[in-house]
């Protein structure tokens, strides 16, 4: 009997937070289809103003220019953080010396820096160099990530020696067995820090908001941003756009669940 | 295009013309292998220190410089004295504090309780429960900061619903009132972070066998024992990083003050990087000052980081 009813308070507990945790996201669905006066009027049911403030929202923001300049950034970011940052761990922990060692350490002390303590200096040099508004200025910073060289460093030591010893016997080159047999049998650790990554860069506000000065290169955190800086805001239109920009990280999220909780927690194992 | 196809096939290039010479002067295996490993090591090292470590030094240098613009001179301390005397910047790190002292713990606590619960083996509807408080993890951090403007502006949805309730009989202005904007910063944090750390708990308790909890039940511990006696001893490496990442976090907090609160009311919410990017990047930039600020950051995140490091280790 009292077990019973400590299963029932567990369920209505975690039933009480996931509401919680499901009702803004809820709202904002809801919000997107409505009139901005039925928001305010705390409506609860889905409207019909769906396409109403779809056309008002394009025909203020240049929402789909916006809309790829993040996806372009993301993807690239994304593709060569990989490449750069499993290089880097694969290399750390296949071809162990000393010197790499202390190159370890320095990349982990890396992380302890704040961004904003970059921003200023990576400004001014990228403003030396024409980088602002460019992808390549946008994606440089985020190539070598201290975590995700960690992660692919731990997750390296999985990959038996002696299977390169072989390949090496056969005369594989090394180059041949990273991107050979490396990859190919890592698949699981690049998914979840590909999915790490991607979330990482689509979110990524305050670098872009620095070098991104204009609305033909700003992205899509940026544009929602933008939209609540009026005297009145229009809450359909608001909640569209941040219901487009939520689309693709939820995409990911609900695909690539298992691969983002490992992404997560996979460079602490 | 052709830059960044560039960045890939340029180690490969090297590679070839390496190998070539390596087989002339006649290496050793051994050192081959060793000179592959750096080529694959040299892209990082070069990013991390053109714009990580460079960007780093070459800001503590401006620290120590006053002046506008581009036009600084030598001024030692003087900038992080200034710092001190800020009235806002005091402000902003009275609030990162006030953050990090009511929202890490209680969010922690929270991931750490809702963690042993999904961790029952036996629970029903386990996996929705784990998905949806997960959930908050999915939205942008600029989205939910938008999200939770809207649902507590004075015409939001809260209003609406204590309105209803008769909680209060004329619609609060959360957002312009001090005390009750940092307090709905810290209600957003908690909602987007909770699940994120209780997948890292997850992911600890897994390691630790059920047949421990089934036996400390046959020997009579209650729930709360369980969870004191076991689970947390148990997770204290998982709760230290939680707990630093965290930290580091809220110290650097911007994508919340920026778009929930816009800092205010007047400047009651605001965070560090917040103001920092403010003194940068609006009106007349000062960098000098502004890097003092950053490295300000810098060092607490540093000294807290260590302090969390010899308190976890104390208690081993």
């Amino acid at each position: 009997m009292i077990s019973k009813m400590k299963t029932i308070l567990t369920h209505v507990f975690l039933m009480a937070i996931s509401i919680i945790s499901i009702f803004p996201l809820v709202w904002m669905i809801i919000a997107a289809s409505n009139k901005s006066v039925d928001v305010i009027a705390g409506k609860l049911t889905l409207g019909t103003n769906f396409i109403e403030n779809y056309k008002n929202l394009i025909s203020q923001q240049p929402l789909w220019g916006t809309f790829w300049n993040s996806c372009r950034y993301t993807i690239f970011v994304t593709v060569f953080a990989l490449i750069v940052s499993a290089l880097a761990g694969y290399s750390l922990e296949i071809y162990k010396e000393k010197a790499k060692e202390k190159i370890y350490i320095v990349v982990l002390m890396s992380m302890m820096i704040p961004f904003v303590a970059l921003m200023v200096p990576l400004f001014r040099m990228y403003s030396k160099l024409g980088l602002l508004n460019t992808v390549l200025g946008f994606m440089l910073p985020s190539l070598a990530t201290p975590l995700l060289i960690m992660m692919f460093r731990t997750n390296a030591k999985a990959f038996p020696i002696d299977i390169i010893e072989a390949a090496r016997i056969d005369g594989l080159s090394e180059f041949g067995i990273f991107f050979k047999m490396y990859i190919p049998s890592m698949k699981a650790i690049f998914a979840a820090a590909g999915v790490v990554t991607f979330m990482n860069a689509w979110n990524n506000y305050l670098w872009a908001k620095v070098i991104m000065s204009d609305d033909t290169t700003q992205t899509m955190p940026m544009l929602i941003s933008n939209l609540t800086s009026g005297y009145a805001t229009d809450y359909g239109l608001l909640m569209l756009a941040v219901l487009i920009t939520t689309i693709p990280t939820a995409i990911v999220f609900f695909a690539l669940q298992k691969y983002f909780v490992e992404g997560i927690t996979g460079s602490v194992k | 295009m052709k830059i960044y196809v560039s960045i890939i096939i340029f180690p490969l290039d090297i590679s070839d013309k390496v190998g070539e010479i390596m087989k002339k002067k006649g290496l050793s295996m051994k050192q081959k292998q060793n000179a592959t490993g750096w080529i694959f090591l040299i892209p990082a090292i070069i990013l991390i220190c053109s714009f990580s470590l460079y960007p780093a030094m070459s800001a503590f240098v401006t620290s120590l410089k006053a002046g506008t613009g581009t036009k600084l001179t030598f001024t030692g301390l003087t900038n992080y004295i200034r710092a001190f005397q800020d009235d806002v910047f005091v402000q902003s790190i009275k609030n990162c504090c006030f953050y990090l002292i009511i929202q890490v713990p209680i969010m922690l606590i929270m991931s750490l309780i809702l963690a042993s619960l999904l961790n029952n083996p036996k629970l029903k509807l386990k996996g929705f429960y784990r998905t949806a408080i997960f959930l908050p993890c999915a939205t942008s951090l600029v989205a939910y900061a938008i999200i939770f403007r809207s649902l507590f502006a004075t015409d939001g949805f809260i209003n609406h619903l204590f309105l209803k309730l008769g909680f209060i009989s004329e619609a609060y202005n959360f957002l312009g009132n001090p005390f009750s904007a940092k307090i709905v910063i810290i209600i957003a944090l908690i909602w987007r972070w909770t699940g994120y750390n209780m997948v890292f708990y997850l992911a600890g308790l897994q390691n630790i066998e059920y047949s421990v909890y089934e036996a400390a039940k046959i020997d009579g511990a209650n729930p709360i024992q369980t969870f004191f006696k076991i689970t947390v001893p148990l997770l204290k490496p998982t709760i230290l990083m939680t707990a630093i990442m965290s930290t580091n976090g809220t110290l650097q907090l911007f994508d919340e003050s920026m778009n929930l609160t816009n800092g205010g009311p007047g400047n009651a919410s605001i965070t560090m990087s917040h103001y920092i990017y403010n003194t940068a990047f609006k009106g007349v930039p000062n960098f000098g000052y502004t890097s003092a600020m950053s490295f300000v950051i810098l060092i607490m995140v540093a000294i807290l980081a260590f302090v969390q490091m010899k308190v976890g280790d104390d208690n081993d």
